[in-house]
């Protein structure tokens, strides 16, 4: 039953033809034979699970129950999780219990979804390997030599490996999509301010934004339904209605026009790679799309922006662990400096420490304008790229990523390569825009992933136009042959 | 050896009168147990995010209303960012580069009548820290996070201040300002309202400022005086003596009376600031401020000209009595229930009744005696039923039962004589008594006048009317 999609699984639920129990052993079973591969948990909370699944099993035979009762579930390990260490990949938070839930934690149980665990990711969310965590690695399910992607490689390669049909997610500068393209899965950033970052941990507020990592596009249109919405508690939260977005994912994709991002494909963008995304791109004009090229001039300057930006933000998020109140705290601390530089020296690792000093510097007095500021006004420049091409076309389409999955251990002692990796993702995030990855078949025997970019509040189209490639094609139903 | 003049600037943080914090619905109550009013929100937890309470806007829009300000449409939060124990965030959310209020002016009257403008450059929101915990706890340092989060508002005003007396008048105006606005409550022993003086020298008649040294978290107005006097004369000798002033942060020691070195320019922190991703910019629009500015009440510079006009006092008075609105409402009171009277209600109210409520350190209102129970013993003075003498006696009593001042004067019999017989047989009877002193005055020793005038006034316990006591005497002493 694993093979089902959550879309099936709900339904099966639903008719009782299975029962939570049954799927949360089931589910449970694979988790603990796989984690030595592919260490996709930091916390598994299997007799939380089981008790939960009961009591959906109550729900479903009294007729009750949300949309999602009964259905296993993960969280990346940054959504707090009350009673249940949130860790953030990160020795500093190791031993951190929540008081309390996430927002997008306590909206998915108020729908029924059961969780089985927490998932790894790279510390703090920041890297595109899961490289990075204090909990090792995670590895990829298609290949457990090279990287799942990161910085949501533990959700992307529980989903892919089918140890969970859906998990959470998060996407600061693409570690939503670009896992799901390294692990064959399908991935949705929404907009920013769609879905609450209430109780979400920060690394860079104004690019942060949850949203869910699943074997379709359906199955994601079914649990960001229960995801999305306003939230008073988190100021850049939107105050407006959430479509069904179940409702019109069979639309017909006739007369949609697709713009191809011309720049994607200009950059060292692997041949077989390219090759999966033409492809795809022909499936949709099958479908009646028109395909044209779009240009963004200034897309190329992303990366640079980005790191800049989500330094700065993220040096100033992570200050609040100092050893005082939650978290690490060094042993016999001589004095209040010994206790800040220790705990922090000690609880945080390299690429964590890497972007605090970048972050600190590009806001340092004399630099500011120089480098913050400067970003600043080319992110502006960048989203208005963005807004001019929706004014063209309905959607744009490109690789997710420039490359397949690559080996573990072959990007690390270089950033610049690393972050390069994020070239094709990190524009949806400083424009605030909807974007998803969604299979698109093989290069060289590893997925590539098709992204999808949309206009502000777009999702409803995104899965429309997702859902509808994935009932002509199977590349999303693949399952690596060691978890099949 | 020249003459100097001392600068001023103040930087005023009045803590901002709300029931909840500025980024979360935790209460703001003083004096509870540490860090029982501290929520996640301002423990700084893992994904806690901030939300900008309504109220505090509406009160600093007051302000800015009140001072002639421009209120901005639209103003940023910043990041300020810094390690310190009891700033939980690592960083204080303030107003940086784009405040709520921009520029304003206050009035103040110095010592000789006259009234200077001094500039408020801006005002801005910002949340208050924690507090360090020392005593009691040996070798460690406890954190008490419930101030952590209190809205303040940061008053920041022009150098044009040019004496201690000047600055104790702008900060007492702003005291005054914000209590006429309910929006703090003023309460310096707390805290709520404290200020930062920058202090520099520099020759009478030169343009440009000497380097100013900066004096911290002042909280009393006495100690802005001294301090800021302390700190100009310390500057003067420096400069004197041929030494330099440097930059630098300094504190008020109000125990040895003076100002020391707390961190040099160099030192600094440098804050990093930047705009608050997890808050968007605060848009206002002109229904909003219009609305508040209808809400406004009357504000003391307007009340203090009404005063005058209407109950005919001196700017001073008027200026003493709008002190707080609380003061010129009693006043008020008084002046309803004698309409003829207002200048003895002024005499009054700044007189006996100010100083019994100095003595007994009460706020005004807090005594037993009200605005109503005073205007009773006014009636009785203009209706000449007891003398002022008399008036003050029975003003200590009303003070002390809190009862009125007709049941005092019944009680104690001190109803004035008004009866030209009595008081004429007063007056044969102590001509009688002292039959040395009345030839000593028929032969011409005026000065003992006065001592029939006392001799009369015991006898009848101070109750003869004194001008008609006057009169009968002046005839009857000549025989």
């Amino acid at each position: 039953m694993y093979r089902q999609t959550l879309t099936q699984l709900a339904a099966d639920l639903r008719a009782r033809r299975v029962s939570s129990v049954e799927l949360v052993r089931a589910f449970l079973a694979r988790i603990e034979a796989s984690q030595r591969d592919l260490n996709a948990f930091v916390t598994v909370t299997a007799e939380q699970a089981l008790a939960q699944a009961e009591a959906a099993d109550r729900a479903l035979a009294a007729g009750r129950g949300g949309a999602l009762e009964g259905v296993p579930f993960g969280h990346k390990d940054l959504f707090c999780t009350a009673g249940v260490r949130t860790t953030c990949g990160s020795r500093m938070l190791e031993r951190f219990i929540s008081p309390y839930d996430a927002a997008v934690v306590s909206r998915l149980k108020a729908a029924g979804a059961v969780m089985l665990g927490k998932l790894n990711m790279d510390e703090f969310a920041m890297g595109s390997s899961n490289e990075t965590s204090y909990f090792g690695p995670v590895r990829n399910p298609w290949n457990r030599a090279l990287v799942p992607g990161g910085s949501s490689g533990g959700s992307a390669a529980a989903v892919a490996a089918r140890l969970l049909p859906a998990a959470t997610a998060t996407d600061t500068g693409g570690s939503i999509r670009q896992p799901a393209a390294f692990c064959g899965v399908t991935g949705i950033k929404p907009t920013y301010g769609r879905v609450s970052r209430y109780g979400m941990i920060a690394f860079a507020s104004s690019l942060d934004q949850a949203g869910v990592i699943a074997a379709s596009a359906e199955d994601a249109a079914r649990v960001l339904r229960e995801m999305a919405g306003f939230d008073p508690r988190d100021s850049t939260s939107v105050d407006a209605p959430v479509p069904d977005y179940l409702a019109g994912l069979d639309q017909p994709l006739s007369g949609l026009k697709i713009g191809v991002l011309k720049e994607f494909f200009d950059t060292g963008l692997d041949a077989a790679y390219e090759r999966c995304v033409r492809e795809a791109l022909q499936v949709f004009e099958r479908l009646g799309a028109s395909v044209r090229e779009v240009s963004l001039p200034n897309i190329p300057l992303s990366v640079p922006v980005y790191y800049v930006v989500a330094p700065a933000e993220c040096s100033s998020n992570l200050a609040r662990y100092d050893g005082v109140r939650f978290g690490h705290r060094c042993a016999e601390a001589r004095d209040l400096e010994d206790l800040y530089k220790r705990s922090r020296s000690e609880g945080f690792g390299a690429e964590v420490k890497r972007r605090i000093m970048t972050g600190t510097y590009v806001l340092s007095a004399g630099y500011y304008d120089a480098y913050y500021l400067k970003a600043q006004r080319v992110r502006r420049l960048i989203a208005a790229d963005f807004e001019r091409a929706f004014g063209e076309v309905d959607l744009l389409m490109g690789p997710t990523t420039p490359t397949a999955a690559f080996e573990l251990g072959a990007k690390v002692a270089d950033p610049i390569t690393m972050y390069l990796n994020d070239i094709y993702t990190i524009g949806a995030n400083l424009a605030g825009l909807p974007a998803m990855s969604v299979p698109c078949g093989f290069a060289a025997g590893l997925p590539a992933g098709l992204q999808i970019i949309g206009p502000h509040f777009a999702e409803a189209r995104l899965l429309n136009a997702a859902h509808r490639y994935q009932r002509e094609t199977d590349w999303h139903l693949r399952i690596p042959e060691a978890y099949a | 050896m020249s003459a100097w003049e001392t600068v001023i600037g103040l930087e005023i943080h009045a803590q901002l009168a709300t029931r909840s914090k500025i980024f979360s619905g935790a209460p703001t109550a003083y004096g509870a147990a540490p860090n029982s009013q501290a929520c996640l929100v301002d423990l700084g937890y893992p994904g806690v995010l901030p939300v900008l309470n309504a109220e505090v806007v509406r009160m600093a829009v007051r302000f800015g209303l009140a001072i002639g300000a421009r209120i901005e449409r639209h103003s940023v939060f910043a990041r300020k960012n810094y390690f310190y124990p009891d700033l939980p965030k690592g960083y204080q959310i303030s107003q940086y580069e784009l405040p709520i209020v921009a520029a304003g002016a206050i009035e103040i009257v110095l010592e000789d009548g006259t009234v200077k403008r001094i500039g408020v450059t801006r005002a801005h929101l910002e949340e208050d820290a924690g507090k360090s915990l020392h005593e009691g706890l040996g070798a460690f340092t406890g954190i008490d996070l419930n101030r952590a989060g209190t809205p303040l508002i940061e008053i920041v005003s022009e150098p044009e201040m040019r004496s201690a007396k000047e600055a104790v008048a702008y900060m007492k105006k702003v005291h005054t300002l914000v209590r006429y606005l309910e929006i703090c409550d003023g309460n310096m022993q707390e805290g709520s309202f404290r200020c930062d003086a920058n202090v520099s020298v520099r020759p009478v008649g030169t343009e440009k400022f000497g380097t100013r040294a900066e004096i911290k978290n002042i909280n009393s107005f006495r100690y802005v005086e001294k301090a800021i006097q302390y700190e100009a004369a310390r500057q003067i000798e420096l400069i004197e003596s041929g030494g330099k002033v440097v930059q630098e942060t300094r504190l008020w020691d109000p125990d040895k009376g003076e100002t020391r070195s707390m961190r040099s320019k160099e030192e600094a922190n440098d804050y990093r600031y930047f705009p608050d991703p997890d808050l968007l910019p605060l848009e206002i629009d002109e229904a909003y401020i219009e609305a508040v500015r209808e809400a406004l009440p009357e504000l003391p510079d307007a009340k203090a000209a009404r005063f005058v006009a209407a109950y005919g006092l001196s700017a001073y008075d008027a200026l003493v009595l709008t002190a707080s609105r609380e003061l010129a409402d009693y006043y008020e009171a008084v002046v309803r229930a004698v309409p003829e009277q207002p200048k003895l209600a002024a005499n009054w109210v700044m007189g006996e009744l100010s100083a019994a409520l100095n003595k007994d350190g009460l706020e005004i209102g807090a005594g037993r005696l009200s605005a109503e129970r005073l205007a009773g013993l006014l009636v009785r003075i203009a209706d000449d039923t007891i003398s002022g003498k008399i008036a003050k006696e029975v003003f200590e009593a009303m003070w002390a039962s809190g009862e009125s001042a007709d049941a005092i004067i019944e009680a104690k019999g001190l109803k004035q004589i008004t009866d030209t017989g009595a008081i004429e047989q007063a007056i044969e009877a102590v001509m009688a008594k002292n039959p040395a002193q009345l030839a000593e005055f028929r032969a011409g020793k005026d000065k003992l006048f006065g001592f029939f005038v006392g001799q009369v006034m015991k006898a009848t316990q101070g109750k003869a009317n004194p001008a008609q006591l006057n009169e009968l005497l002046k005839k009857k002493l000549p025989g």
